[in-house]
């Protein structure tokens, strides 16, 4: 397939239309809730959150019997949500620091999961289910009901994150003053968390537990590097998750037995690495021209 | 001194971290239109007074009123400002949008911060001299300016009391004296401003009251009350007597009437 027909195919075949908009959808939320990760420091919660959705999906299998999305992905939510509750209750309960907290919700809840994935697939109807996709991801598989889902609960996601923007910076910013004024930090802080970890499961079926984190942080990464103002960074990144995810789709649907999530985070990773070697204040090579620059405009003076 | 004019009154404060007191039942009272130090050790539970007064953290016992009702009725009426390192510099906001954060308290939910909050940063930013850095992201202002944007968005809360820790902390002297006057104006204001402070020679020079704190309440009243050889002693020990001696000729008792703020 060459580039022309590739651009004819996203426009006018039904299931790579279906899989790119979704995959577009699915950039985009991440990537708007991701910065808000990204600058609460909270990149490696997003790894977390979604390792521990696994065991999720697998029990509303087990327990709805059907691969419902709607069903897997509220069993996902309850477990990504429980994992996050987990971390900030050993973290505020014990003297056990987040990483290490972070480390242990995601192995012990990813652990879970595989067991119950492997256990899962020994059972009649097993290759019908194909859980496993939910390792890696397989765009392929979107449906356009799934899709619709998808923009549904992205968009509620975002309209949240818009109406309470103020708030949701000036936590993310100095929690301390926030708390001073009487806003509810805590409410605030849970709630931002779940947003993300519902843009987290949003992703699960495209791209997978095991990578849905770089969805998370590579185009907030990215977008940091462009701009010094909130509004834009999370635009960018919202526009740099959905070219990743639309991308990668793209390149993935290229050759068969390319999985979805890792083109896709192998797109976003190279945005990641274009901002930052080119961004004109922050990037490297500008760094680097500029010092340059100033040395030789030394030598001349003096 | 009647109920109705104690902007903070603070009765059997204790916090523990771990089962460690931190501070240890204190009794204070900050009367309103004054402007008061708050000095001790390091470790003294300064700043933990300070963030227990504001409700950051929650008391193992006591309370803390706010001009006579308990400080969650009153919090519009409490201004902040943290300690320059507690936040993120880095964080993609400039300077007026950091000042407009001290608007959100009244602005309420859902409502955005329009022209009325940005002319009233803009005039806070002014009054710390800080007007031609509106626009700049954060961390390219030097930490004597990150500090004075901290003062603006106290300003901009338009608060009754000002509660700063240590503002003075690494600055430089065009800011020393910017936060200096914003004091002082506003204690003309008839606003009360408390700080955590760390440079015992320049309490006199700068302040009208002082609480000497280690972890227990030493001493509090005006500064040539508190400011007294037994106290300080009792505060840092003999280490800082020495250097009480040393460091503050101005309070030994023949030359204590000398002193400017005492003509207050």
């Amino acid at each position: 397939m060459n580039l022309q027909d590739l651009f004819t195919a996203l426009f006018f075949d039904y299931t790579l239309r279906t899989v790119a908009l979704g995959s577009a959808v699915l950039g985009a939320v991440s990537g708007a809730l991701g910065a808000f990760a990204v600058l609460r420091r909270q990149s490696l919660m997003g790894d977390a959150i979604s390792h521990a959705a696994l065991p999720g999906v697998v029990l509303a299998f087990l327990i709805s019997g059907s691969k419902d999305i709607l069903a897997l992905g509220a069993g996902a939510l309850f477990t990504a949500w429980l994992g996050t509750m987990a971390m900030v209750y050993i973290r505020r309960r014990t003297r056990i620091k987040e990483d290490t907290s972070l480390g242990l919700v995601l192995s012990v809840f990813f652990g879970v999961g595989m067991v119950l994935l492997t256990f899962t697939q020994r059972l009649p109807n097993a290759h019908q289910a194909g859980l496993d996709r939910f390792l890696f991801g397989q765009a392929a598989a979107l449906l356009e009901r799934d899709v619709v889902y998808m923009a549904v609960f992205g968009g509620g996601a975002l309209l949240l994150l818009a109406l309470l923007w103020k708030e949701f910076k000036l936590v993310s910013f100095d929690p301390e003053f926030a708390t001073g004024l009487g806003l509810p930090v805590r409410a605030l802080d849970v709630l931002l968390t779940t947003l993300l970890a519902v843009a987290i499961v949003l992703g699960l079926q495209a791209v997978g537990v095991v990578l849905m984190s770089a969805m998370v942080v590579a185009p907030a990464a990215a977008a940091r590097q462009w701009t010094d103002r909130l509004g834009s960074m999370v635009l960018l990144s919202a526009l740099f998750g959905a070219i990743s995810g639309v991308a990668g789709t793209l390149v993935s649907s290229l050759a068969a037995g390319l999985s979805t999530g890792p083109t896709i985070v192998l797109v976003a990773s190279f945005i990641v690495l274009l901002s930052i070697l080119f961004a004109p204040a922050r990037g490297l090579v500008p760094a680097a021209l500029r010092r340059r620059a100033q040395a030789s405009g030394a030598l001349s003076q003096g | 001194m009647n109920q109705a004019n104690l902007a903070i009154e603070i009765t059997d404060l204790t916090i523990a971290y771990k089962e460690k007191p931190v501070l240890w039942d204190v009794d204070l009272e900050f009367p309103e239109g004054n402007l008061t130090a708050i000095v001790g050790p390091n470790g003294a539970g300064k700043t933990t007074l300070l963030k227990a007064t504001l409700g950051l953290i929650p008391p193992s016992a006591g309370q803390v009123l706010v001009f006579g009702k308990p400080l969650r009725q009153q919090r519009r009426l409490v201004g902040y400002v943290p300690q320059r390192g507690s936040v993120d510099w880095d964080f993609p906001t400039s300077a007026l949008d950091v000042v407009m954060m001290g608007r959100y308290g009244h602005l309420g939910w859902l409502r955005r911060p329009g022209k009325a909050e940005r002319d009233l940063a803009m005039q806070a930013l002014h009054s710390v001299g800080m007007q031609d850095f509106a626009g700049r992201q954060i961390s390219q202002l030097s930490g004597g300016q990150q500090q004075r944007v901290f003062l603006a968005r106290a300003l901009a809360q338009d608060a009754a009391i000002y509660l700063m820790d240590e503002p003075f902390q690494g600055v430089d002297a065009v800011t020393e004296r910017a936060i200096l006057e914003m004091m002082r104006r506003l204690r003309d204001e008839g606003k009360t401003v408390i700080v955590v402070h760390h440079d015992l020679q320049s309490v006199p020079e700068y302040f009208d009251r002082a609480v000497l704190l280690n972890v227990r309440k030493i001493a509090s009243g005006p500064v040539h009350e508190v400011f007294t050889d037994d106290n300080l002693r009792a505060a840092y020990g003999d280490r800082v007597t020495r250097l009480g001696a040393a460091a503050l000729p101005q309070l030994e008792p023949e030359s204590r009437a000398g002193l400017p703020v005492m003509g207050k």
